[in-house]
C-alpha cells in the first residue's frame, strides 16, 4: 500500500519535473534575445543580511533600463543565484552563472573572502564582475571593477577630520578579526605614525566576528581613553557585531562628545536595529548617505521604496556603487557595441557617470573609480548627517601608499596591462 | 585659542563693565559666520558675556530651530511657525526665506554641554546642578571659573558642592596664570575623585612648568592607578559573571533536551531565536496598542516565548526526533536540518535584517558602585539567569511532572512499567526544555542582535557548557558557564578577545580528555550502560 504511494507520488513528482524542465526550454529558447546579467549575492546566512538588499537594487536597476528599452536594442535578464554566504559556493555559482547562464556581466560579493574565492573563475572564464563594496584594497584584476571605496577613499580622510576637526591625538583601531579590518589597520597605523603620533599613542584591538559581548572591551577604550589626550575609536567592526557594541557604549555612558566612534562599516542598513538617540553624535565615513539632498538621491530614494513597495526601506553606500557600476556597464556596452567581456573591459576604463549625490564617478585604468567622501553624524532615525565632505572626488588607489610592500606598485590596465606594475623595478609583477 | 581669546574677553568684561554688551554683538556674529570653528567660539563667548538671552539662544541651537539669514547674518529663533530675534526675543523682521539652521558637531556640542552647564549651575533643580557641575568638570574651562566660584558660595547640596569643587579645581588647573600653591590644593582635590576622568586632568600635567605640581600629580596619578587596578579586577569578574549568567541561559534549555533526555539538538539555537523574535512581535503589539504600557512587554514576553517555542519543540519532538531516539547521528543531521529550515523561515517572513527590539526603561544605563560601574541591563540578566536555573530545578526535583521525567530518562522499561506515558514526558520535556530556551532569547533579545542568525552564535557555546559541566547535571551547567565566563574575561584584557577564546577551547579539550563526562559526573548504572 505505502509502496503504491510512494510510486504514484514519485511518478507525480517525475511528471511535474519534465514540465518544469520544458517550461525551462522554452525560457532558453526566448533568452536568444536577451543579455543576461549575474547577480551573486548571498540571499541565505549570515550574510543575507546585508547582501539581500543588493540584489533587490540589482532588479531594479534591470527593470529600469529595461523600461528605458534595454542595451543594444536587446531586454535585459537578471539571473539570480544564492551562494548562502559559502565561500567555495561563490566559485561554483560564479562559474554556473558565466558557463551555464551566459551572463555578460557579474554584479556581486560582499566580502573580501567570497571575491578572492571567485577571482580564479572570472579570470579563467575570461568574464567582468562588478565589486560594490568598501574594501581594503591591494589589488587589481583585469576582470574585475571596484566601484566601493578602496582605504584612501574612506579611511584616511576620515582619520584626517578626526585629527583636525576634533583635535584627536590618541587612536584606538578596534575592528573584527579578518583581512578588511587587519589591513586597513595596517594602512592607518602607518599613516597615524607618519603623520607623528606616538605608538603607544595607538591601540589596535581585534574581536571574533558576531562579537556580543562588549563588557571588557568598552571598558579599556574609556581606560585608554583617560591619558589627558582626546581619543577616538576608528571602527571597522562588521556588520552584526556593531549593535551590540553600541549598545554598550551607550550603556557605560561614554558619548561622542567624550570619545567619538567612526565607523566604516556601519551604515543605514545596520542602525535599522538600533536606538539611535544615545548614539548622538558617532560617525561614519562613506561615499554615499541616504540623507543627501540631491535631485538624482531623491529619484533614486523614491524608485526604491516604489520598487519595494515599502516607504520604510533605507538606501546604502554599496547600493550606490550598484548604480554606479550597473550604470557604467551599460556605457561601455553602448560604447563597444558589443557584451564580449574582452570589448566591454577595454571600454569602461574612462567612462563617466554621475554620482547620486552630486559631481561624476569616472572608471580609471587600475579599475577603481573616484568617489567624493563624506563623513556623516549619526542623527535620531537611524540616518546620517553630513559634517564633512570632500571638495574633489578622490581617485580610488588599488594599492596603498602607506605600506611597505605596495607603494611602489601601480596599476593601470590601459597602458601597461598590467595590476600590479613595479615602479622601481619597472616590471609587472604578474598574477 | 577659542579660550585664550574668550579669557582676554572675560578680563574685560570684569574690568569694565561698560563693555558688557559688546562681546555678546561678537558672540552672534560668530554664531551667524557658520563654520563649525566659529559657533563653537560664538558659543564660549556667548556665556562669559553674561547676556541674558544665552540660555535661550543655545537652547534653541541645540533643538535644531537657530537659523541663520545668509543676507545679513541676522540670527532667528523658529517656535512653530515664527520666527524671533534671537538678540532681542522680539518678532523678527524681513524675509524668512533663505535661512539656514546652524548645526552641530562633536566640537560644537562640546562647547554647548559646557556653557548649558555653566548657565545651570544657578538652576533651582538640585538635578540639573549637579549635571551642569559635571559638565562643567569635564570642560576644564578656566573662564568658568567665577561662575562655579558664585555657585560653590550658594551651593546647599553636599555632593554637588564636591562636585562643584572639582570643577573649581578642573578650572584652576586649566588657567595657566594660577599660582602655585592653588595648582597643589586643586590636585589633591581631583585625586579624591580617583576616576578616569580624574587620571585624565591629572595626566595633561605632565608638562607643566612647575616641579611641584608635577611631582604631585605624579603621586596622584600612582595613587589613583593603584586604585583603579584593584577596580578593575573586580570589573573583570562583574563581566566573567555576566558573561557566565548568558551561557547560562544560552545552556540551560540544552541541559534538557541534550543533557537529560541525550537528543544531540542542533536546533537548540533556533529555539533561542524563536523566542526573541516573540520578544520583537509582542513589542509590536504593545508599540501599536498600549505604548504606555511598553516597560512591560518583556514580562508578557517570558510566557509568550515559552508557549511558541515550547510548542515548536513538542512538534519537533513529535515529528521527528521521537523516530530517532538511539541514533544520534541521524538526530545530529535531522536537527540541524531543522534548524536550517526554521532559519529561513524566519528570514522569509521578518526579513534579513535585524529588528529592533526597545530596552525598557529599568533596564538601561549604569549605576555606580564605589567607582564600579554595572548596567542595569546586565544587573537584570544576571538576576534573571539565576531565577530560570532555580524555577528548573524546583520543576525537575519537586513536581510529578519532574519525578517521571527523570524516571523516563534513568529506566524507560521500567518508568513505561509503572504506567508513565513515556512517549507524552518525552515530548513534553522536549517542549519545557525549548521552552526555557525561548525565555533565553527574551533576555538574549535585550543585548544581541535579533536576526535570523541569533542562534547560531550560541549553540556552540551551549554545547560546551553542558559537556563541560556534565552530561545530564544542571548543578554542572550553573558551575560551567560561570567558570568559562569568568576564566573568559580574566584572560580577555591579556590575550585579547581572539586568544582568549581560542585559549579557553583548548582548556576544555584537554580537560575532557582528563575527565569525559565533564566537572559533575553522573554515577550510577543508567551512565555505564
Amino acid at each position: 500500500m505505502a509502496d503504491t504511494l510512494w510510486t504514484r507520488r514519485g511518478s507525480a513528482i517525475l511528471l511535474a519535473g519534465g514540465m518544469a524542465l520544458s517550461l525551462f526550454g522554452a525560457s532558453v529558447a526566448r533568452a536568444e534575445e536577451t543579455i543576461k546579467v549575474g547577480i551573486l549575492h548571498s540571499l541565505s546566512g549570515t550574510m543575507a543580511i546585508s547582501e539581500t538588499t543588493l540584489k533587490d537594487a540589482m532588479l531594479m536597476l534591470i527593470a529600469e533600463q529595461n523600461a528605458k528599452g534595454g542595451v543594444l536594442g536587446k531586454k535585459l535578464e537578471a539571473v539570480v543565484v544564492d551562494p548562502a554566504s559559502n565561500w567555495p559556493l561563490f566559485a561554483e555559482k560564479a562559474r554556473e552563472l558565466i558557463s551555464k547562464n551566459k551572463v555578460s556581466a557579474v554584479f556581486g560579493c560582499w566580502t573580501s573572502v567570497s571575491r578572492k574565492s571567485v577571482l580564479p573563475v572570472f579570470k579563467e572564464l575570461d568574464s567582468i564582475l562588478f565589486y560594490p563594496v568598501q574594501y581594503e584594497g591591494e589589488e587589481s584584476e583585469r576582470n574585475v571593477f571596484y566601484t566601493g571605496a578602496a582605504p584612501n577613499q574612506q579611511a584616511i580622510p576620515a582619520v584626517d577630520y578626526l585629527m583636525k576637526e576634533e583635535g584627536i591625538e590618541r587612536w584606538v583601531l578596534e575592528g573584527t578579526d579578518y583581512v578588511y579590518p587587519r589591513t586597513t589597520n595596517k594602512i592607518l597605523e602607518a599613516y597615524l605614525k607618519a603623520k607623528g603620533v606616538a605608538p603607544e599613542d595607538i591601540s589596535i584591538n581585534y574581536t571574533p566576528f558576531g562579537q556580543s559581548d562588549w563588557q571588557t572591551r568598552v571598558a579599556s577604550i574609556k581606560a585608554f581613553g583617560s591619558a589627558g589626550k582626546k581619543t577616538a575609536v576608528v571602527s571597522t567592526i562588521n556588520g552584526d557585531a556593531n549593535v551590540p557594541f553600541y549598545k554598550e557604549l551607550s550603556n557605560q555612558g561614554l558619548k561622542a562628545t567624550d570619545i567619538p566612534v567612526v565607523a566604516f562599516s556601519v551604515g543605514e542598513e545596520e542602525l535599522a536595529g538600533i536606538d539611535t538617540k544615545p548614539l548622538l553624535g558617532h560617525l561614519a565615513a562613506w561615499n554615499y548617505f541616504m540623507s543627501i539632498d540631491t535631485p538624482e538621491n531623491k529619484t533614486f530614494i523614491d524608485q526604491w521604496h516604489a520598487f519595494t513597495k515599502n516607504p520604510k526601506r533605507v538606501t546604502n553606500d554599496p547600493m550606490e556603487a550598484h548604480y554606479i557600476g550597473f550604470n557604467m556597464w551599460v556605457k561601455a556596452v553602448e560604447k563597444a557595441g558589443s557584451v564580449e567581456p574582452d570589448k566591454v573591459i577595454a571600454a569602461l576604463p574612462g567612462i563617466e557617470q554621475k554620482n547620486l549625490t552630486g559631481g561624476t564617478a569616472k572608471m580609471l585604468p587600475n579599475h577603481h573609480i573616484t568617489k567624493p567622501v563624506f563623513i556623516g553624524e549619526i542623527k535620531d532615525g537611524g540616518q546620517f548627517d553630513v559634517v564633512y565632505r570632500t571638495e574633489e572626488p578622490i581617485p580610488g588607489e588599488a594599492w596603498s601608499k602607506q605600506l611597505e610592500g605596495s607603494k611602489d606598485l601601480e596599476a593601470d590596465w590601459v597602458k601597461l596591462n598590467c595590476g600590479n606594475y613595479n615602479t622601481k623595478t619597472k616590471k609587472c609583477g604578474g598574477a | 585659542m577659542h579660550r585664550l581669546l574668550a579669557l582676554l574677553l572675560l578680563c574685560l568684561t570684569l574690568t569694565g563693565a561698560a563693555l558688557a554688551q559688546a562681546p555678546a554683538d561678537g558672540a552672534y556674529g560668530k554664531l551667524a559666520a557658520g563654520s563649525y570653528s566659529d559657533i563653537e567660539a560664538g558659543v564660549a563667548e556667548l556665556v562669559t558675556s553674561g547676556d541674558p538671552r544665552a540660555g535661550t539662544v543655545i537652547a534653541a541651537l541645540v533643538d535644531g530651530r537657530l537659523y541663520a539669514r545668509a543676507a545679513d547674518k541676522a540670527l532667528l529663533i523658529r517656535t512653530g511657525e515664527t520666527y524671533v530675534d534671537a538678540r532681542t526675543g522680539q518678532a523678527a523682521e524681513g524675509a524668512t526665506d533663505g535661512l539656514k539652521a546652524l548645526r552641530l558637531n562633536n566640537k560644537v556640542r562640546r562647547a554647548v554641554d559646557a556653557a548649558q552647564g555653566q548657565l545651570n549651575l544657578l538652576s533651582p533643580d538640585p538635578t540639573k546642578r549637579r549635571e551642569a557641575a559635571d559638565a562643567v568638570f569635564k570642560a576644564r574651562d578656566a573662564t568658568a571659573l567665577p561662575a562655579v566660584e558664585a555657585a560653590i558660595a550658594r551651593e546647599s547640596d553636599a555632593g554637588i558642592k564636591r562636585t562643584l569643587s572639582e570643577a573649581r579645581a578642573a578650572a584652576i588647573l586649566a588657567k595657566p596664570t594660577s599660582p602655585e600653591s592653588d595648582r597643589l590644593a586643586a590636585i589633591t582635590t581631583i585625586q579624591t575623585r580617583a576616576d578616569g576622568d580624574a587620571m585624565a586632568i591629572l595626566r595633561s600635567l605632565a608638562n607643566d612648568p612647575s616641579e611641584a605640581v608635577k611631582t604631585a600629580s605624579a603621586k596622584g596619578i600612582a595613587a589613583i592607578e593603584t586604585r583603579l587596578a584593584i577596580i578593575g579586577g573586580v570589573q573583570n569578574v562583574w563581566y566573567g559573571i555576566s558573561l557566565g549568567s548568558v551561557l547560562l541561559l544560552a545552556a540551560i534549555g540544552l541541559a534538557i533536551t541534550f543533557g537529560v533526555m541525550g537528543v544531540i539538538n542542533m536546533a537548540h539555537g533556533e529555539m533561542v531565536m524563536l523566542g526573541a523574535y516573540t520578544t520583537y512581535l509582542v513589542q509590536e503589539v504593545f508599540r501599536a496598542q498600549a505604548p504606555a504600557w511598553f516597560d512591560w512587554s518583556v514580562a508578557v514576553s517570558i510566557p509568550a516565548a515559552f508557549l511558541v517555542a515550547g510548542a515548536v519543540g513538542v512538534a519537533i519532538e513529535r515529528g521527528i526526533i521521537r523516530f530517532l531516539y538511539g541514533r544520534p547521528l541521524e538526530t545530529l543531521l535531522a536537527t540541524f536540518g531543522v534548524s536550517l529550515i526554521l532559519q529561513q523561515t524566519v528570514r522569509s517572513i521578518f526579513g534579513p535584517t535585524n529588528r529592533e527590539v526597545g530596552v525598557p526603561g529599568f533596564m538601561t544605563g549604569a549605576v555606580d558602585v564605589f567607582g564600579l560601574s554595572i548596567t542595569w541591563g546586565r544587573l537584570w540578566i544576571v538576576g534573571f539567569s539565576f531565577a530560570l536555573f532555580l524555577f528548573l530545578l524546583f520543576v525537575l526535583r519537586k513536581t510529578s511532572f519532574g519525578l517521571k521525567t527523570r524516571a523516563v530518562t534513568q529506566n524507560r522499561r521500567m518508568a513505561a512499567a509503572m504506567g508513565i506515558r513515556t512517549p507524552w514526558v518525552d515530548a513534553m520535556t522536549f517542549g519545557l526544555g525549548s521552552g526555557i530556551a525561548g525565555i533565553a532569547g527574551v533576555a538574549l533579545s535585550q543585548i544581541d542582535n535579533v536576526s535570523p542568525n541569533l542562534g547560531q552564535g550560541y549553540i556552540i557555546d551551549s554545547f560546551l557548557v553542558v559537556v563541560f559541566g556534565g552530561v545530564g547535571s544542571l548543578w554542572g551547567t550553573l558551575v560551567a558557564a560561570l567558570t568559562l565566563g569568568v576564566a573568559n574575561k580574566l584572560a580577555e584584557p591579556y590575550l585579547g578577545a581572539v586568544l582568549a577564546k581560542i585559549a579557553l577551547l583548548i582548556f576544555i579539550i584537554l580537560f575532557i580528555q582528563k575527565r569525559p563526562r565533564g566537572l559533575f559526573a553522573l554515577k550510577g548504572r543508567a551512565v555505564e550502560s
